[in-house]
């Protein structure tokens, strides 16, 4: 093969290999490198840009579970709104301080999250589907119903955050907001990382190659399911969370159905379990819908919706994994 | 516990579905370090015997100890973690994993340490040496970092057994270890079998009846569900009643 050390160098050799999957590649550092563009090139997009970072915590979050764990779901929404609602609220209660903010919420939304594990890991398939999507949609009742504490459909107003470190405020053009969204991503791509490169990650993705397998090797596939549920949530959370903060006020939507077919919609196009496919994903689907939403506000979901087909047709691994599998053919 | 003789046992293990009687009061031991084959025609409820002592399936009635301990109430995989492994007679394999990351997967599953999502997979150092060694023992170290849907067939079958070994068991239940493997390799893959060392109590599926005689200390003939008879390749080789229900069958078939 083509990996030179992947074959006769032993224990060591194999060390080397697994090691090598969790190394930084060359892509990533260009791709952190190329956050900064809009700071320089695209001011006039910067709350857009925070818009892009906030979605991509939001479909990493799903990519954790769905790409990695194998758990499909059309609700979880449900967590980003929660996360939403939870860092209104907290500033409507006095407290406004930013960072403090998104940890609460996080904790918040994680816990919900793990309390609903315990439904999750019992089903599969297309029960799961309904069972994600049926939460989902409680969620949004409940929220709706309960105006008085969510503002109902008019949503929460009046949520003042403080500045950032008591100093940077959110100003006019989204610098603050965009520079915030975009740190808090990349300690989620982080945390992301770290989780999928160990041997909980290599367990999850044991889950999704073959679930009938796990048990035959001692392995309690339910548990790991539920932890890593209950991260994804939270992380979910964390996202509505910076939306709120960063936009200062809280719409009945961030807990839509809409939402949560967006979010997979993202990580499909861009491609599941691997990271940075969902954070593709997220960059064109929110950039196609903000020029294709200039050309005709209405139909713009007709093009998102070409596109997906394209993509699932032409590229099943996403454009993510397509791009990655032409760079493997060119490097032989 | 440990100074019972036997490594497994079944007691009056029954098990029906609708008019279906997969396993009738099925009663076998296997000793420390043996290597039983069990035998029959299809439908005869081998592998439904496998899934009961492993806990796919729930018995009636009956009991299974392991090691003395009743394990008939444990779920798979606390079993598992008790010393009783299985392969599968289809692959059960993680196709997108390499060799070396299933095994892997298998030994920090069993230390224990799989939960840990705080540590990188690469500082597991002991669970990949060891996983290193199952490769080399089972001959695929020249194929672990390839993903396991492009192995050689045969390679696939080894890794079945690596994953089970990866628990480190007291008993291995192999069933049909060389299904689909060509002729000439279920041999060489028996003699892998073979060469475990005599802590691991084996019970292996097979139907091709030379690899039977060779590898086999005793040989338990299941029929319709019971226990026909348990003894010596000798005797079972001249036993009429396996001969009718059993070889006879074949030879026709």
């Amino acid at each position: 093969m083509s990996d030179p050390s992947a074959n006769n160098t032993g224990l060591d050799g194999a060390r080397a290999w697994i090691m090598r999957q969790g190394r930084w590649s060359p892509f990533e550092v260009a791709f952190w490198l190329a956050v900064f563009i809009p700071f320089f090139f695209f001011p006039t997009y910067l709350t857009l840009a925070s818009q892009i970072a906030i979605a991509a915590l939001f479909v990493l979050s799903v990519d954790l579970i769905l790409g990695y764990a194998g758990i499909i779901t059309l609700g979880h929404a449900m967590f980003f709104g929660l996360g939403a609602y939870a860092a209104g609220l907290l500033t409507k209660t006095g407290w406004g301080e930013p960072l403090t903010g998104l940890l609460i919420s996080g904790a918040f939304v994680a816990l919900v999250g793990f309390l609903v594990s315990f439904i999750i890991v019992r089903v599969q398939h297309l029960a799961l589907l309904m069972i994600t999507l049926g939460l989902g949609l409680l969620t949004m009742e409940l929220a709706n119903s309960m105006s008085w504490l969510t503002g109902g459909t008019d949503g929460l107003q009046g949520v003042s955050v403080w500045p950032i470190f008591g100093t940077f405020d959110y100003d006019l053009w989204g610098y603050t907001a965009y520079s915030y969204t975009l740190i808090v991503l990349f300690i989620g791509v982080l945390i992301a990382r770290r989780i999928v490169n160990s041997a909980f990650g290599l367990s999850l993705r044991g889950i999704r190659e073959n679930l009938n397998r796990m048990p035959a090797i001692g392995a309690p596939h339910q548990r790991r399911l539920q932890v890593i549920y209950t991260i994804s949530a939270g992380m979910a959370g964390v996202a509505g969370a910076l939306l709120t903060q960063t936009t200062s006020q809280v719409a009945l939507d961030v807990l839509s159905f809409q939402r949560s077919a967006d979010v997979v919609v993202m990580l499909i196009l861009g491609g599941t379990g691997r990271l940075y496919g969902g954070i593709i994903g997220a960059i064109i689907f929110m950039v196609a819908r903000d020029q294709l939403a200039g050309i005709n506000p209405q139909y713009w979901y007709f093009w998102i919706g070409i596109l997906l087909m394209i993509v699932v047709l032409v590229m099943p691994k996403g454009i993510l994994g397509f791009l990655a599998q032409i760079w493997e053919r060119v490097r032989r | 516990m440990s100074t019972e003789t036997f490594a497994l046992r079944t007691e009056n293990l029954r098990k029906r579905f609708g008019s279906l009687e997969v396993a009738r009061d099925v009663s076998i031991t296997l000793p420390r370090g043996a290597r039983h084959a069990l035998i029959g025609p299809n439908g005869a409820g081998k592998t439904s015997l496998v899934n009961l002592i492993t806990g796919q399936l729930a018995p009636d009635s009956g009991r299974v100890l392991l090691d003395g301990q009743d394990i008939t109430r444990l779920d798979r995989a606390d079993r598992v973690k008790a010393g009783l492994a299985r392969t599968f007679q289809i692959n059960q394999l993680f196709p997108a994993l390499t060799p070396i990351e299933a095994i892997t997967l298998a030994v920090t599953e069993r230390m224990g340490m799989a939960g840990q999502f705080w540590r990188s997979l690469a500082s597991h150092e002991d669970a990949i040496a060891e996983a290193w060694a199952i490769l080399v023992q089972l001959r695929l170290s020249d194929v672990a970092t390839r993903p396991t849907r492009v192995l050689a067939y045969g390679q696939q079958r080894l890794l079945e057994i690596g994953l089970a070994l990866a628990t480190r068991p007291k008993v291995l239940l192999l069933d049909e270890p060389a299904a689909g493997v060509p002729k000439g390799e279920s041999a060489e893959l028996f003699s892998v079998i073979a060469a475990l060392p005599d802590d691991i109590s084996v019970l292996f599926i097979e139907h091709d009846m030379s690899l039977v005689f060779r590898f086999a200390s005793r040989i338990i003939v299941l029929v319709s569900g019971g226990v026909l008879v348990e003894a010596e390749p000798d005797v079972i080789r001249t036993d009429q009643r396996v001969r009718d229900v059993y070889l006879g069958q074949a030879h026709h078939g």
